[in-house]
């Protein structure tokens, strides 16, 4: 929009064309108005009722929170009617006001007949200019994304791991020794940690700009979250939604972009973001809450929110108030209302089985008709502490029913926790409880069966303070790890507590769970179960003196196959098997790889600086790898989603294994061959290099020698002819020395 | 492999060194005191009593007649290794870091440290072998003073008249002996301080320990780099064994942090790395500081280490050490 006189190319009086520079020059004039806003939709008045509509005008402007005089007001006026043209022109302080005022009262009625509609002086100008012509937009070219679970089609059926050294991120692949390489290293990669998502199929990397999410077999950049400075991230189990939090309450600067991907100034001071992995698209921001207490014990509870596992339901606990659960993907509060729930402390999702997910899946295909079974509705689980005349009390209930299943009510509660089985059959609350005078603390489990009418609860009574509980992935039985040692509660450097590990298992028929064995006097605080059950680690995790790791079998004497069938007639407890002990200087962290037959122990820089690195075992206890780098920080194995074998694959596959064994022995053996071929190959070369050298060199200092004039490598046969000297040692000892008189 | 462990300093080891026949031990330590041992049972044969500081470099004659040795009481001195007694002292105006005999024994080079405005410089005299060694010139053949970087380490190479250096910047060089020109250099050799230079029986090729965390096998006559063993710890020395295919490297963290860390993390064990494969073959441990110094017997039977405890321990390889082809049979020249 150039002034007019100097659009164009018109020579000036010197004829020279300065339209160059002017266009370069040329004032901006859009910007001026950006303030101005064009209202349609007013009513159309003469002179005498103007005044009186310009106030009414002004009002409504004022009473939605953009004020305005009268005197802002340009009304445009028809002179050959008398009247107004119906639009006036809004000019506003700045243009911040101008947005708001445009957002709040476009589309604002004013009367019965007339609503306003407003836009920007600025864009009208825009609108009027805009080229009629359709123009078909170019077709985006078509590009071939990447599978995201390529690493499942391996050929060689690997496992993936990722690593954090100093700088450097690398994601491995592991398999059999041969196997083992890098698949994809960078440097820099992420400024705090790395994460998985849960089904593997994306790696998250934290920055100060905010979450990245990478994916595919290159590694690409597949989504971004812009929570600056976060710290702590969270999936939902199947990783359709990320939680994000970071310690800084969120601010929206002056023109931060914006869009459904980003925050908006609602969000400001929030502090966990929920986003959408697929869009991208920021779903609801929350402020943290923290537990109730004194300022000192402050800490945060992460996972903030809880997902249900099907991700449909996500909930957040205001301690001492209310149980708030949200309805996905709208993130609306369910039901428009929380759960009110006096005193509660803390809940839990019942977490799906895999006949719950067939059933599911099931229910969403419409197979089956009628005939299958109706999936289970999503069930939690909260607890209740003790406050004047009312019990303690451990509530199991529906969502989005809302109706309560189960209720047991506790004496003597100092602190409770819930654990649910993976499978959803089993909850155990673990209730620390105190004697009369407080002065001691023992421990009681109440467990619930979920998956049988009523939910009957058994108790197991224990003496000793219980320091970890974990269940069997998809089994009937625990372990627990107590201690009676007198140190516990109050860490100090060089002590090493003293704890017992016990394992309990289901009696079928009554009921109730048993002890299997008690292994008494042990350093193991960590209780890691492998994730298809059955074997089971016993770890001394962040200990300065000790570091044990314990192999353990569950099931020694049946197959895997015959498994859960033949287990009964067996002696009680007969099956557990000591199968390997191993040490892992000042290890930190164990965690099994998905299909259970791997355990990874690290020693990460974050807690110590002893031995950094990593190592890796086989079920038996048997090391197969150990680095100790510098710097190491973090290990990771990466998850796998769910088989997508159905059941009566799997039993196909369980029933010839034997077979499949065979052939993959077969191969086993052909590479080991291969491979110590291709080494002995590798070595023959160095040597022969190397005996090549040291020929030349041994010939150049023969003529070296010879040059100098001296006796060739006489020296040498010198010394071998040399007669060896022996020396012969006589060692007299006098072993004892007795003096006998002897009478006479 | 029971070691003998040599408890005849009161403290820590800066060199030890074999004599020919590999039957006698030398140690030089900080106490000021030089030792010599029998190798076969540890006993002590005498000192070397004289130093006024401490003993930074000792090194014997083929002939095991005299034994040479460098000091931080700014004297380097040679003494009859048979009766104990000091036959000559030459005086410089710093310490002596490192004294090394020629191949035929009739010379000898020595460094003395750059420090307090002197340079450091390299000398080179003769030895008159005749009579009983006291009538020695006190004016070297030759000295030079290397430019650059700092040396610190020095010896005979492969030809006489050329003298092997090692740098404090890692660079490693030779030089002539007369000029005390620059022939050939490897600025790039190490990373950080070269702490040990050992060379090959005939001296054509040679093994550095460096700060760095690596030891390097170089070719003498060009100085290049033919092998690397990259280990987790700063090396303090690296020795090549004779008879089989390793190479010896210790060290350990520094001594100013070994009392605020544990034993376990010190890393205070002599490895044995393959020569040609660059893989590290095992670990002998017994030290609890860092080892200062690694000699090998020139008979391949045994070895010594001297370490930052004070302590010297000779391990006599088993029958298993020279039995055993962890590599299958490979025929590998020396």
């Amino acid at each position: 929009m150039a002034p007019n006189g100097v659009n164009g190319t018109i020579p000036d009086d010197e004829g020279i064309d300065y339209s160059d520079i002017e266009a370069k020059y040329q004032v901006q004039y859009e910007e001026g108005f950006d303030n101005i806003l064009l209202v349609d939709g007013i009513p159309v008045v003469d002179k005498s009722k103007l005044e009186k509509l310009l106030a009414k005008i002004a009002k409504e402007f004022t009473r939605k929170g953009a004020p305005i005089k009268p005197e802002n007001i340009t009304v445009p006026w028809d002179e050959a009617k008398g009247k107004s043209k119906g639009i006036i022109f809004v000019e506003l302080k700045n243009a911040n006001d101008a947005v708001f005022a445009l957002n709040a009262m476009h589309g604002h009625p004013f009367d019965a007949k007339h609503t306003f509609m407003v836009n920007r002086f600025t864009d009208i100008e825009r609108y009027a200019n805009l080229d009629e012509t359709y123009v078909a937009p170019e077709p985006e070219e078509y590009k071939p994304k990447e599978h995201l679970r390529a690493w499942l089609g391996d050929p060689q059926g690997r496992d993936q791991y990722a690593t954090y050294r100093a700088d450097e991120v690398e994601i491995h692949w592991h398999g059999k020794p041969s196997q083992c390489e890098v698949a994809f290293s960078r440097p820099n990669w992420t400024d705090l940690y790395v994460s998985w998502s849960p089904l593997g199929t994306f790696v998250a990397t934290l920055h100060r700009q905010g979450v990245q999410l990478w994916g595919g077999s290159s590694w690409g950049k597949q989504q971004r979250f812009a929570h600056p400075m976060v710290k702590l991230i969270d999936f939902s189990p199947n990783e359709n939604y990320l939680v994000t939090w970071s310690h800084d309450p969120i601010q929206v600067p002056e023109g931060a972009q914006q869009g459904p991907q980003y925050f908006s100034p609602e969000d400001e001071g929030n502090n966990i973001a929920v986003w959408d992995v697929k869009t991208g698209n920021l779903l609801r921001t929350f402020p943290t809450i923290y537990p109730e207490g004194d300022d000192s014990k402050k800490q945060l509870q992460w996972p903030a929110l809880k997902w249900s596992a099907d991700d449909k339901f996500v909930g957040r606990v205001t301690p001492g108030q209310q149980i708030s659960i949200y309805e996905l993907p709208s993130m609306g509060l369910q039901g428009k209302k929380s759960i009110k729930i006096e005193g509660v402390v803390d809940f839990e999702w019942c977490p799906l089985g895999d006949n719950d997910r067939e059933a599911m899946d099931a229910a969403a295909n419409g197979t089956n008709g009628k005939s299958a079974k109706k999936p289970r509705e999503n069930m939690l689980a909260y607890w209740t502490p003790e406050v004047a005349n009312q019990p303690a009390r451990v509530t199991l209930m529906n969502f989005p029913g809302r109706t309560i299943l189960r209720q047991k009510n506790l004496f003597s509660v100092t602190e409770c926790k819930l654990f649910w089985q993976n499978q959803g059959d089993f909850l155990c609350v673990k209730v620390d409880r105190h004697t009369k005078t407080k002065k001691s603390i023992f421990c009681n489990l109440e467990i619930f069966r979920i998956r049988e009418k009523d939910f009957p609860v058994e108790v197991v009574e224990l003496k000793d303070t219980v320091t970890d509980f974990s269940w069997e992935p998809r089994g009937e039985r625990f372990a627990l790890i107590s201690s009676n040692d007198p140190n516990l509660g109050n860490p100090g450097p060089g002590i090493t507590i003293k704890t017992d590990v016990s394992f309990y298992q289901l009696v079928h028929g009554k009921g109730d769970f048993k002890l299997l064995r008690t292994l008494s006097s042990r350093t193991s605080n960590t209780v890691r179960w492998s994730p298809r059950g059955r074997h089971v680690v016993l770890a001394t995790i962040g200990s300065s003196s000790k570091s044990e790791l314990e192999f353990w079998d569950l099931d020694f004497n049946s197959d895997d196959a015959g498994r859960r069938e033949g287990s009964s007639k067996e002696e009680w407890g007969s099956g557990i098997q000591h199968l390997g002990t191993a040490d892992h200087y000042a290890v930190t962290d164990a965690e099994w790889d998905p299909s259970g037959r791997y355990l990874a122990t690290s020693a990460s820089a974050w807690r110590h600086a002893l031995e950094n690195g990593y190592a890796i075992w086989d079920f038996r206890g048997q090391e197969l790898e150990k680095h100790i780098l510098d710097r190491f920080k973090q290990f990771l194995w990466r998850p796998r989603p769910r088989s997508l074998l159905t059941k009566e694959q799997q039993r196909q596959i369980r029933r010839n294994l034997k077979e499949y064994s065979r052939q993959f022995e077969e191969e086993d053996a052909a590479e080991e061959s291969n491979v110590s071929a291709e080494l002995i190959a590798q070595r023959k070369r160095l040597v022969d290099e190397w005996n090549a050298w040291r020929a030349r060199i041994k010939e150049d200092v023969a003529d070296e020698r010879r040059r100098r004039g001296k006796k060739l490598d006489s020296e040498g046969e010198q010394q071998s002819e040399e007669s060896k000297e022996e020396i012969e040692v006589w060692i007299d000892e006098v072993i004892e020395q007795i003096e006998e008189e002897v009478m006479e | 492999m029971r070691p003998i462990l040599l408890q005849g300093h009161e403290r820590s080891l800066t060199q030890i060194k074999f004599n020919r026949e590999g039957d006698l031990l030398f140690s030089a330590s900080k106490d000021h005191i030089i030792n010599v041992w029998f190798t076969h049972n540890g006993e002590r044969l005498g000192t070397y009593n004289g130093h006024n500081g401490t003993v930074w470099t000792i090194d014997v004659d083929s002939q095991s007649r005299f034994l040479l040795s460098g000091s931080a009481d700014n004297e380097m001195r040679l003494w009859s290794v048979q009766t104990g007694k000091c036959l000559y002292v030459w005086e410089f105006p710093t310490a002596v870091k490192r004294v090394a005999f020629s191949e035929d024994d009739d010379q000898i080079v020595c460094i003395t440290e750059q420090r307090m405005g002197y340079q450091g410089v390299v000398r080179v005299f003769n030895i008159n072998r005749d009579g009983d060694g006291t009538n020695q010139s006190k004016e070297p053949v030759s000295e030079f003073s290397p430019i650059g970087s700092k040396a610190t380490l020095c010896a005979f190479a492969h030809t006489p008249g050329v003298i092997l250096m090692g740098h404090e910047s890692g660079k490693v060089a030779l030089f002539d002996a007369n000029t005390g020109d620059e022939i050939q250099s490897n600025e790039r050799a190490h990373m950080d301080v070269v702490t040990d230079m050992q060379l090959s029986p005939d001296r054509s090729y040679f093994i550095t320990s460096s700060k760095d965390k690596t030891a390097r096998l170089h070719e003498t006559r060009t100085l290049v780099v033919l092998k690397t063993y990259s280990t987790e710890t700063p090396l303090n020395s690296a020795a090549i064994a004779l008879g089989k295919p390793y190479v010896l490297l210790g060290g350990g963290q520094d001594a100013m942090s070994v009392t605020t860390t544990s034993l376990r993390q010190g890393k205070f064990e002599t490895r044995f790395w393959h020569k040609i494969f660059e893989e590290e073959v095992g670990r002998v441990k017994g030290h609890f500081g860092p080892i200062n110094t690694i000699a090998v017997s020139p008979k391949g039977d045994c070895f010594a280490s001297g370490g930052e405890d004070g302590f010297v321990r000779v391990h006599h390889f088993d029958e298993s050490y020279f039995r055993a082809k962890p590599y299958g049979d490979l025929e590998i020249s020396d």
